[in-house]
């Protein structure tokens, strides 16, 4: 075991490391946001809205992330630059990096997963606190807004914690449109040093170090929100 | 029953023993074409292979190929299921301390391509503020550590066929590479369409000098020297200029 390459590699390490935490921060937070209107959509009256909905989960579900990630990104990337004035635009430094396609493929996916379960969850809130709710006189903007959504989110926190960490072994896939992520850095220590698992041992560290912090917080906010079963 | 497993005990010892009379050459499972890359049916051509064989001919030896992964060959190396290492591999100190080489049997000149708009040249000057392709971990990553990096920016790219389709579709400027891949991606009809060669950049001997050698394993010194002679001898007898010629307009020596 050498593990002397640390110190040289420590900015790509940490600059790493980063870029996985930002990817899954970036993901998880908007992917939720979509997540709740996917939800909404599924449980809701409109039929339009239940079936777009419906497709969308299918669809991001039913296919590899990866080949997501090459679609978006050799696919529709490959096109851009085509479009008139874009090129030029302010859009394009945001738009020819691999990360802004890399966050948008996890956000697509994670929304999928996401709206399928709180889905469920908003199927599990008990009829009759919905009907005390109308009861006194809410209207369904505010019983979505105060009793539903939350009530639905509280059930299926448990759930949430595991997709969390899902998402994060998700992210190394990141590196094939050219995202110098964690896994990124050790596969070019890798290749640098022609040290196999030193690399992969660290980065090993990390993931799961990083996984033990996220079901330890989501621990702490289940414990938080008092539930009665 | 007797007879039958003697006969096997035979078979298995003979295949052995074939085994062991062959040398095993570890090329790239990853087209880097012209040097290897496989054809519609997947046999390995290119001209590393033809150098192969020519090299073993004067060995008189039966060579074989396996295919292997570019980051499992010094491992594959060490572990003995391959003798060489003959996949373009840049003979360099970091290299060195694991495995020996062979003297050089081509030099890797470094180069750029990038879109066709007349500028040429490959200097500081040109390339500020730009952003060049490159594959992780090559001499030329190591070359732009050295000279570019305070101008222009690196990417990093697990192998150089995805650079160059990044390029054709304007996300890096420059993909920076040895000369053989570059100059057969513009021949291809997307490199036709897009990019122009752009120019060699200055040479750094300490960097891009060494060349490229086939790799064996430290100490196995009788292959390494019966490998120089062949690779001394091919050269000798106008072999290697004459199949050279298939794939380049200069001496790639």
């Amino acid at each position: 075991m050498d593990f002397s390459w640390i110190f040289s590699y420590r900015d790509l390490l940490i600059q790493g490391a980063f870029l996985t935490c930002l990817l899954l921060a970036i993901s998880v937070t908007c992917g939720f946001v979509l997540a709740v209107f996917l939800a909404i959509a599924q449980v809701g009256r409109n039929p339009g809205a239940r079936w777009l909905s419906k497709g969308y989960c299918t669809f991001f579900r039913g296919t590899p992330l990866l080949i997501q990630l090459w679609l978006l990104y050799y696919g529709l990337g490959t096109y851009l630059p085509y479009v008139p004035g874009l090129r030029t635009s302010f859009l394009w430094p945001l738009l020819r990096e691999g990360l802004f396609f890399a966050a948008l493929a996890l956000t697509l996916n994670f929304a999928a997963y996401q709206g399928e379960i709180l889905r469920g969850a908003m199927l599990a809130v008990p009829r009759g606190e919905l009907e005390a709710a109308r009861a006194v006189g809410m209207s369904q903007a505010k019983i979505l807004r105060r009793i539903w959504l939350p009530r639905a989110i509280r059930i299926g926190l448990p759930t949430f914690a595991g997709e969390v960490v899902l998402q994060l072994k998700a992210t190394p896939i990141v590196f094939s449109v050219t995202v110098m992520d964690l896994y990124g850095a050790a596969y070019k220590i890798r290749q640098d040093t022609l040290l196999v698992y030193e690399p992969l041992l660290l980065v090993t560290l990390f993931y799961v170090g990083l996984t033990f912090f996220i079901t330890q917080a989501f621990q702490k906010l289940e414990n938080a929100v008092p539930t009665r079963r | 029953m007797k007879h039958l497993g003697k006969a096997l005990a035979i078979t298995l010892f003979m295949m052995a023993a074939d085994a062991h009379a062959e040398i095993r050459f570890g090329i790239v499972n990853e087209a880097y074409p012209p040097y290897t890359t496989k054809d519609a049916s997947g046999k390995a051509i290119g001209w590393e292979i033809d150098l192969m064989d020519a090299v073993c001919e004067e060995l008189n030896e039966k060579c074989t190929i396996v295919d292997v992964a570019w980051d499992g060959l010094i491992p594959a190396l060490e572990s003995k299921k391959i003798d060489v290492i003959w996949s373009s591999m840049s003979i360099t100190d970091e290299r060195k301390k694991r495995i020996d080489f062979t003297d050089k049997y081509y030099s890797a000149l470094a180069g750029m391509i990038g879109p066709k708009d007349g500028a040429m040249g490959v200097t500081a000057k040109e390339l500020k503020d730009k952003t060049v392709g490159i594959a992780v971990s090559t001499t030329q990553s190591a070359y732009f550590k050295e000279h570019f990096a305070d101008v222009a920016s690196e990417k990093s790219y697990a192998t150089v066929d995805e650079s160059f389709q990044d390029l054709a579709s304007g996300r890096i400027d420059y993909v920076f590479a040895d000369t053989g891949p570059l100059k057969e991606f513009l021949k291809t009809d997307l490199g036709q369409g897009c990019c122009e060669y752009k120019g060699n950049v200055e040479p750094d001997d300490a960097i891009l000098g060494a060349g490229v050698g086939g790799g064996v394993r430290k100490g196995d010194d009788e292959l390494r020297e019966r490998l120089n002679a062949a690779i001394k001898a091919v050269r000798a007898s106008g072999e290697y200029a004459e199949f050279s010629k298939k794939f380049f307009d200069y001496d790639p020596y």
